[in-house]
């Protein structure tokens, strides 16, 4: 999704003419499947909720008002503002923004060292980092939920050898998710990454060293700077899935570390739901994530004419 | 010479607002080795892919044996290209590549082994008919790239900078067996380069191409010793321009006045003019005492290229003057700063429109 | 003096060690568990085979076979039908050179990368539930085939960028048509590319939770939400061996693109 161009370098036209045939499957499917139930979403956010879940077809800025305004029970106070759906965004915001802190701690030293191997080394480093991820989301998440319960191998290990006496209690915290996202999606910050570095030109770590600069200094002055967009891109890849993450929230955490996946998941459970609230707060997720990806796309064409 | 093959007739090609071909027109015969030469840019590359058919020309014929190709999809010409990085197909042995396109002219898969063994045969490579083409070196490739376009018998061999990926020695050699293959098969050959040391030492004829136009057609030597224009002049090999106001011209001859006030006769194309440019080869000039000399020049820097010595030399009003001594045991070579006497041999300069 | 290696850093190294360490521990842990013989999944109780012997024979087998089924199905489905639309996409995106919706178009083959797949999931269950769609294996299916296009279409035009176009070219100067210029050129070359597209789509299919989950229906299960079902009634030792040999599974799928990867570039 980061930098693959439209087409390619070469421009060229042996199909020239056949390009509606044969992107006609592509528009036809992703257009039917996608773009239009993203339409129809929209649109579900402003009708009224009918209570055995679905929709009446009448126009309502109910879900976004009780998202965001509280009317008190009835509905007659005067409306003040409703924090607890913004505070669970803020908190989905939060947690994916400390679960992409700790993949970026623990990805780009990870990207740093497989990059730096002897060739034939880094495609099996690549294998060795990147195999978890192709194992199913829901298998891992629920692994690392074995691991880590306070009735798990990892607080049996550590009671036993007497390191702790009482479990750890890492389970339904916000620190179990955050692993648990860390463990979804660490390939994504290593891959782009590993990328950067790969084409990172250790003549200029030469160069700043010969001009007196510590190996820290040239890390914070040199390095970084050149390696960014690979570090923007996986932040990126990261943060994004991490938002709207439901199996890590939902398994690894408590009630405390709800998050926005969870928040729209509830709304269309059969009678408790509200489809329309659950269309709005959609709406908003797919709202900050495309302003996130906006500004990624500004920055990235500024650069590309700097 | 037999007859002409492949008629270029007002050829047009243009790509939105920029007109890579201007009505470009020559013939070419049966059994010639004719190259198109040009800086990059100049449009021999596009006028090569119009007569494969890569490229729909604009406007224009292109004539195959007096009939027009022009329409007709690459694959329905009789015509086969050699490119520039080879294309040859990773996925298929060498055996398979040049196969590839008698096998889609209906041949079948025994005759059409037969003949590719032949094509490969005549590149001098039949030994490594099971490998891949990445097996192979890049001499090698260029020669499969060959057999390829040669197996089907083609009317005309289009050549797109073929030489230009091999290293310099090899390219040498390659040039000759380039030539002799084209001599053996009777084969027309269309051959890009920019290179005119290529273009010199390979064709019967050598059109120069610049900024989509064709300016001069003919043979090798007549392109060097007496190019049509500036352009001409100065893009094969080395040569002086050197502006001269004309006194005269007649039956060819024109009498012009050489900077420092010597007047001489030389060949021209032109008819009149007051003002025109003096074309001379370097190679053309020699030293001599100043009493005898054509233009007195002071010395400047000495450039030594092994075989020749190059002598940059200034004229009064600051021109540049390029002199190749040969590197003989007797050439003595003037120190910087001193006057010297050049004198022209007789018909190596040349008057060409200014 | 000290030779100053500008390539190593401090800590690195064991930082790799400790990122591979939390990657593969519970995997193995849980991989190591599902041959414990005890019926407690917290006590070691001796190697066995019994929780696979109950994945295939036990009560619970029915469901989870026919869950994996419906998957397996899915999964077949999706990845080929998103392999061939993406395929037809590459072509157009790098051999039809400039045209009207091209921008447009390489946005909306994106476009299910970008949009978060709870947002997905949500929009394709409110789209199926307004045309009248029930759930079930059709709906699960049509969602996958939209959300898989993106991750068919990566490796595909990946290769599509290293394939000249004078192949082909020279192709047709040697008598080809354009069909066959295709058939007999181009998609042998672009084979590598489409197999590992398809693989990718394939996984993605099979791993795929949150649409299913909305869009399934009640009654119809695939093999990551009849677990996701299993798990939320507490972690039992046949899922650890169910997920031992997703594991499994994923670890032949992978080293078998790496390969195919590999055979790929030699042909380059």
């Amino acid at each position: 999704m980061a930098a693959m161009a439209p087409g390619g370098a070469s421009n060229s036209e042996i199909y020239k003419g056949n390009a509606g045939k044969l992107l006609l499957p592509t528009w036809l499917v992703i257009g039917f499947f996608l773009l239009i139930p993203v339409a129809l979403m929209a649109i579900y956010s402003f009708l009224t909720k009918e209570f055995r879940g679905g929709v009446i077809w009448e126009f309502s800025l109910t879900a976004y008002d009780q998202f965001f305004l509280n009317r008190g029970l009835f509905g007659d106070e005067p409306p003040s503002i409703e924090w607890t759906y913004i505070g669970i965004f803020w908190r989905s915001i939060w947690q994916a923004g400390l679960a992409t802190v700790l993949c970026l701690l623990i990805g780009f030293p990870t990207a740093w060292f497989i990059a730096t191997r002897a060739p034939r080394d880094r495609t099996i480093w690549l294998l060795i980092v990147t195999v978890p991820y192709w194992v199913n989301l829901l298998i891992r998440t629920v692994s690392m939920k074995f691991l880590i319960r306070d009735e798990g191998p990892l607080n049996a290990l550590l009671l036993s050898t007497g390191i702790i006496d009482a479990p750890l209690g890492l389970i339904n915290t916000n620190l179990a998710v955050q692993l648990g996202l860390f463990y979804s999606y660490l390939p994504f910050m290593v891959l782009p990454v590993y990328a950067a570095v790969e084409r990172y030109d250790f003549a200029l770590s030469e160069a700043a060293a010969d001009l007196y600069a510590s190996r820290w200094t040239i890390l914070r002055l040199v390095i970084l700077p050149v390696v960014k967009p690979g570090i923007i891109a996986g932040c990126i890849l990261v943060f994004v899935p991490s938002l709207g993450a439901f199996l890590a929230p939902d398994l690894l955490g408590g009630a405390k570390s709800f998050m926005i996946g969870s928040l729209i998941e509830e709304q269309f459970k059969g009678a408790a739901g509200n489809w329309p609230f659950g269309a709005a707060a959609a709406m908003i997720l797919m709202t900050i994530v495309m302003i996130v990806l906006l500004v990624y796309a500004r920055s990235q064409t500024r650069e590309a004419k700097a | 010479m037999t007859g002409t093959v492949i008629s270029i007739d007002r050829v047009v090609k243009s790509f939105g607002t920029f007109t890579a071909l201007h009505e470009v027109s020559f013939d070419i015969a049966d059994n010639e080795f004719f190259t198109l030469l040009g800086p990059s840019g100049c449009g021999k590359t596009t006028l090569l892919r119009c007569i494969a058919g890569f490229e729909p020309v604009s406007g224009g014929q292109i004539r195959l044996n007096g009939k027009d190709i022009a329409p007709l999809p690459p694959y329905k010409r009789p015509v086969n290209t050699v490119f520039q990085h080879y294309a040859l197909f990773p996925h298929m042995t060498v055996l398979e590549n040049v196969m590839f396109g008698l096998q889609r002219l209906g041949w079948s898969a025994m005759d059409a082994q037969g003949r590719a063994r032949q094509a490969l045969e005549l590149v001098h490579l039949s030994e490594f008919l099971k490998r891949r083409p990445a097996q192979l070196s890049g001499g090698q490739q260029q020669r499969v790239a060959l057999a390829r376009a040669l197996a089907p018998e083609p009317r005309v061999l289009l050549l797109d900078e073929p030489l230009s990926a091999l290293d310099l020695k090899l390219r040498q050699a390659v040039r000759m067996e380039l030539k002799q293959i084209q001599r053996e098969t009777g084969i027309a050959f269309v051959f890009v380069t920019h290179d005119q040391e290529e273009a010199l030492t390979m064709s019967d004829r050598i059109a120069v191409m610049s900024n989509g136009h064709v300016q001069q057609i003919g043979t090798p030597r007549e392109i060097y010793e007496t190019p049509a224009n500036r352009f001409v002049a100065d893009f094969i090999g080395e040569t002086n321009l050197i502006e001269v106001p004309v006194l005269g011209i007649s039956g060819g001859l024109a009498e012009v006045s050489l900077p420092g006030g010597r007047r001489v006769h030389c060949p021209t194309r032109l008819v009149d003019g007051k003002q025109g440019v003096l074309s001379v080869r370097p190679e053309r000039i020699d030293l001599c005492p100043a009493a005898e000399a054509d233009m007195i020049v002071t010395a400047g820097e000495q450039v030594y290229l092994g075989t020749d010595i190059q002598l940059k030399a200034h004229l009064a009003g600051g021109q540049e003057v390029t002199v190749r001594l040969q590197n003989a045991a007797a050439t003595v070579l003037p120190e910087r700063g001193t006057e010297l006497g050049l004198k022209l041999e007789t018909g190596a300069a040349r008057l060409l429109a200014a | 003096m000290k030779q100053l290696d500008l390539r190593r850093f401090p800590g690195f190294f064991a930082i790799t060690l400790a990122c591979v360490f939390v990657l593969y521990a519970p995997l193995m842990v849980v991989a190591v568990y599902s041959f414990n013989e005890s019926t407690s999944i917290t006590r070691w109780g001796g190697f066995s085979l019994s929780w696979y012997a109950d994945v295939f024979t036990g009560p619970e087998s029915p469901k989870f076979q026919r869950a994996a089924l419906n998957s397996l199905i899915i999964a077949v489905l999706a990845g080929s039908g998103a392999t061939l639309i993406a395929t037809s996409a590459a072509v157009a995106m790098h051999r039809a050179g400039r045209f009207k919706a091209k921008t447009a178009s390489f946005a909306l083959i994106n476009l299910p990368l970008m949009v978060p797949e709870v947002v997905t999931a949500v929009a394709s269950l409110i789209f199926f539930t307004a045309i009248g769609f029930s759930g079930g294996i059709g709906t699960i299916l049509l969602a996958h085939l939209a959300f898989c296009i993106p991750f068919a279409y990566l490796p595909i035009a990946a290769r599509m960028q290293s394939i000249s176009d004078s192949y082909e070219q020279a192709a047709m100067d040697l008598y080809a048509t354009p069909k066959e210029a295709f058939r007999l050129i181009l998609l042998p070359l672009m084979m590598p590319g489409i197999f590992s597209g398809f693989l990718l789509a394939f996984i993605i299919s099979l791993d795929d939770f949150l649409i299913t989950n909305f869009v399934k229906g009640a009654g119809v299960e695939t093999l990551p939400t009849a677990i996701f079902g299993a798990v939320k009634q507490g972690i039992k030792p046949n899922i650890m061996a169910i997920s031992t040999l997703m594991l499994g599974v994923s670890v032949v799928f992978v080293t078998l693109s790496w390969l195919i990867g590999r055979s790929g570039q030699k042909t380059q």
